[in-house]
């Protein structure tokens, strides 16, 4: 078992796609010569050339809409938005062809088209480069959006994506690059729709996914050794599909539930994991879902007043001991 | 060009006009629903161009796309059938007149979205030089949406990797309502095409012999790795945007004027004055294509409704 990062759990896992199936390629901004800007593809070029690692002009939509148009024709194309936020140009892409192609043909045709992007702040880039939209894409039927807060679950995921016939927008955070996790040398998959429970506790559950599964956890430790409190983290690891059952689960065992996301708290995608769990276990539950989430802000660049904004240890250490 | 052939242009292009007065007809009626955009005037576009593909190569469209979609030959009564909502219809009454697609035969859709097909067509191409075919895209667009970012976005990435793009603009003069005086600021949307160092040219897009030498130059220059062309096709929209649009925002006589170059009062004369077809095979085109219009709306009519349970269905590929 080797531990590596994030950053190669998934650079491993495009490689290997790229050296099996020759229909798979990659486009976006940046991802040649430069190496991708968080040194995903770094080498990419060298090895498998420019015709499958194309550099594209700064020009989202049509990124978007060649994968699109490239997926349809049976290729099975990679594309990447540096980051989430310039996902917003290539919205229409995403929401009114990708998703919808496949239903408005009466299923003839599939997208096959995965969308690597990155999402979430705190490298004081402040309020146009530190969105967490993935919630929104969640909201879209024929979409997958994959959350993977480990190294372990990046590749399984990544690999999951790749032979799935339908877009995913493949959600990566700028923070977890250099976080290490044990990866199995031998071939593994993590399923869309499979949350995982990260560590077992039985006082309180604890719901999240992408970086604020890490803090959750963090906070879980903190939890048990301040405070001997024993929280069970369940990491959700795809927001659509949405297993809700595995956090369930968690409730019915535990009778206390707090919702963490690092988006703002309005319109999150938290609001809609809470409503969820109440539907299906609120006799078990001792009180209300708790929700942490980002500050409803633009997000500031000044270091303590982002700081302030993102969701921390304390934020979810405070709201599980709201009393019930 | 055979006589066949053209006599084949003029059956396909009165099937076009005759289906959409008969969608016109079924949307009084109640029976066609949402929005309805017809195409008649601009037969000689679809039927000109369409005419120059292989069976293996692309279309991708607008939301005016029943012209295109039964120039390369999808089942009229398919078509209606979708047109009316039913089961039989092409995307099984889920995609309706603006999301036409027939994929065993290329055709990839109608889009909704002015330009969204745009980058579409761009992917096409770059999945057809991937896999080393020789597929050329045919993109069909209005005027209005070369004001949109994506045309920019996909004209430009197609002349920078040579795609095989043909980009066929439908050129009616009015993007919904408004004339294009009144939107586009350039001297020809054709010499946009030219900036990005796409060959174009503007054709007379009432003229379907006019389009179908343009777009065979087109296609033949993708196929044989010469990259994207460019066509303005100028031609006249004879009914409003959608049936809600009463037209009151042009005037009758250059209405009048274009009605006088109607592709399906011209070109059959032109097909008698030469000698290539008679008075008695007009006539049977003629009849042949009612034949076929009464069938579709036959089929259409009697058609089920979609199935309850089929509101869950084609949400995602397995």
């Amino acid at each position: 078992m080797a531990i590596i990062t994030y950053r190669e759990a998934i650079s491993g896992a495009l490689r290997e796609a790229l050296q099996s199936d020759p229909k798979v390629f990659l486009m976006g901004e940046d991802i040649g010569d430069y190496g991708g800007s968080y040194a995903v593809t770094k080498g990419f070029i060298k090895e498998f050339g420019p015709q499958r690692i194309r550099d594209m002009p700064i020009a989202e939509s049509v990124i978007v809409g060649t994968g699109i148009g490239a997926a349809m024709a049976g290729m099975r194309p990679i594309v990447e938005l540096m980051t989430i936020n310039f996902s917003l140009l290539a919205l229409d892409q995403i929401v009114n062809i990708a998703s919808k192609i496949h239903y408005m043909s009466g299923g003839q045709v599939s997208v096959p088209l995965v969308i690597r992007t990155v999402s979430g702040g705190g490298n004081q880039l402040a309020a146009t480069h530190s969105q967490s939209l993935e919630g929104w894409f969640a909201c879209l039927p024929g979409l997958r959006v994959a959350v993977p807060a480990t190294p372990y679950d990046a590749r399984g995921l990544m690999r999951t994506a790749l032979k799935d016939k339908n877009p995913t927008i493949f959600v990566e955070h700028s923070l977890l690059y250099s976080l290490k996790g044990e990866v199995p040398d031998e071939w593994y998959t993590v399923p869309f729709g499979k949350a995982e429970v990260k560590r077992p506790g039985k006082d309180v559950t604890i719901v999240s996914y992408l970086r604020m599964t890490q803090v959750a956890l963090r906070a879980a430790e903190r939890l048990a050794q301040e405070h001997g409190i024993q929280a069970e983290v369940v990491d959700l690891r795809t927001l659509r599909p949405l297993d809700v059952e595995t956090a369930v689960e968690s409730v019915k065992k535990t009778n206390k539930c707090v919702v963490v996301e690092e988006t703002w708290r309005t319109g999150g995608f938290g609001a809609e994991i809470v409503g969820r769990i109440q539907e299906a276990a609120f006799d078990s539950l001792d009180g209300p879902v708790m929700r942490v989430a980002g500050k409803d802000v633009p997000m500031p660049y000044s270091r303590k007043l982002e700081l302030t904004a993102i969701p921390n240890e304390d934020d979810i250490i405070r709201a599980v001991k709201v009393p019930a | 060009m055979s006589k066949a052939q053209m006599q084949d242009f003029y059956r396909r292009m009165l099937l076009i006009r005759r289906f959409e007065e008969a969608c016109s007809e079924w949307y009084m009626r109640g029976k066609i629903g949402g929005f309805l955009h017809l195409y008649i005037g601009e037969e000689a576009c679809a039927v000109g161009s369409v005419s120059c593909l292989g069976p293996a190569d692309y279309i991708v469209s607008h939301y005016r796309e029943h012209g295109h979609a039964l120039a390369r030959g999808l089942d009229p009564s398919r078509l209606m059938a979708e047109l009316f909502g039913r089961a039989t219809g092409t995307s099984k009454g889920k995609g309706g007149s603006m999301h036409l697609f027939d994929a065993s035969k290329g055709f990839l859709g109608g889009y909704a979205i002015v330009g969204a097909m745009l980058p579409i067509a761009c992917g096409l191409g770059v999945a057809s030089r991937e896999k080393g075919e020789k597929q050329v895209a045919l993109a069909f667009f209005g005027d209005g949406a070369v004001n949109e970012g994506e045309f920019h976005e996909s004209i430009n990435l197609a002349s920078l990797w040579k795609l095989p793009v043909v980009f066929f603009c439908e050129n009616n003069g009015f993007g919904m309502g408004t004339a294009i005086q009144k939107t586009f600021s350039g001297p020809a949307i054709y010499k946009l095409a030219n900036s990005y160092g796409i060959p174009g040219e503007q054709v007379d897009g009432m003229d379907v012999l006019a389009v179908n030498k343009a777009t065979h130059e087109a296609v033949e220059c993708a196929r044989s790795g010469g990259g994207p062309s460019f066509i303005e096709a100028i031609t006249y929209r004879f009914r409003g945007h959608s049936m809600a649009d009463p037209v009151e925002y042009r005037k009758k006589e250059e209405e009048t004027r274009w009605r006088q170059r109607d592709p399906i009062l011209h070109f059959p004369k032109k097909l008698k004055d030469e000698g290539l077809a008679t008075a008695d095979d007009l006539q049977q085109i003629e009849q042949d294509v009612d034949r076929v219009m009464e069938e579709a709306v036959r089929f259409a009519n009697e058609s089920p409704e979609p199935a309850p349970e089929e509101l869950y269905t084609d949400i995602l590929a397995e």
